[in-house]
């Protein structure tokens, strides 16, 4: 095991603001990017025009 | 076994198709993710020259290698589009470019982070860094250019052209590091050679790699079948689609 304690682990031998300001920034991307896209998803399938056989249902 | 592969060029078809896949290519890539992290942070030792900075390579490496193989599969697709005008080739296509620009992005940053304490320097000019910037600014191109065009039929052509004239660009940055005296360092992984790291570095950074491969699946199926969506509103098989029950 690389890492004594957890403090030892978070400081990532003195470059822990490199390190986890990578791993960090590329988690939040794939995030919001799924998140972007869901919201997509769901505003393409409220502008989808209303038919009337499906729009009575509420 | 013969499977009917023309049948899922159709946007009829391949939405439900894309839509069934599309959990499956997030499940993998989660599993992958955690092995990939494991890997990273509690097999793979301290590296000699670098210390623990070096980790920041089992995500560099692999947003870079998506990076250059994502444009390259949306050039090939939007040539495919434009030479057969198949709509769904250029609808992948454009589905591709916001996450090849994402893992630009990701390369970029991760390696200006990791430039930092071992060039003692952010950024410099140098080939390989400047080669993929254009990169970033190509799919920026192709993205805003698509974007300008009301008419997605002719906004495809147009960004199939960009797309293409830019694919010069991949060998530049794949080799720039051959090519000229850059202070970025050569290939780690090649194909003509052994690797030059540790076993479980290695087998870090693929394992990651693997991970980023089907994360980029995932997203551009959630993505095309946006698409596909906003495109063909107003066709037949998108009015008899289950889900527009509200």
């Amino acid at each position: 095991m690389t890492w004594a304690s957890a403090a030892d682990f978070f400081a990532m031998g003195g470059y822990g603001v490199y390190v986890w300001g990578s791993f960090g920034v590329t988690a939040a991307c794939i995030a919001l990017e799924i998140a972007v896209l869901a919201a997509r998803r769901r505003g393409a399938l409220r502008e989808l025009p209303v038919t009337g056989s499906r729009a009575d249902s509420p | 076994m013969a499977i009917n592969w023309f049948k899922y060029s159709s946007p009829a078809s391949f939405y439900p198709l894309a839509g069934r896949l599309t959990p499956w290519f997030f499940a993998t890539a989660a599993l992958l993710v955690i092995a990939g992290l494991y890997i990273s942070f509690f097999v793979a030792p301290t590296d000699a020259q670098q210390g623990e900075a070096y980790r920041i390579i089992f995500i560099h490496v692999p947003a870079a290698w998506m990076s250059m193989f994502i444009y390259v599969v949306m050039a090939m697709w939007a040539g495919i589009g434009l030479a057969f005008n198949t709509r769904l080739s250029s609808m992948v296509a454009s589905a591709l470019a916001p996450t090849g620009a994402l893992m630009t992005f990701i390369a970029l940053w991760t390696g200006s982070l990791w430039g930092k304490p071992m060039w003692g320097t952010w950024w410099v000019w140098d080939a390989r860094l400047t080669s993929e910037l254009i990169l970033l600014f190509l799919y920026f191109g192709f993205m805003s250019l698509q974007a300008a065009i009301d008419d997605p039929r002719r906004a495809d052509k147009a960004g199939a052209v960009i797309a293409l004239v830019g694919v010069v660009n991949v060998p530049i940055i794949y080799f720039s590091v051959k090519w000229w005296n850059t202070l970025h360092q050569g290939a780690s992984v090649s194909l003509t050679r052994s690797p030059t790291m540790a076993k479980t570095m290695l087998l870090g950074m693929l394992v990651m790699a693997l991970a980023f491969w089907m994360y980029s699946i995932a997203v551009m199926l959630m993505r095309v079948r946006a698409i596909m969506l906003e495109r063909e509103r107003n066709s037949d098989w998108v009015k008899a689609l289950e889900e527009r029950r509200p």
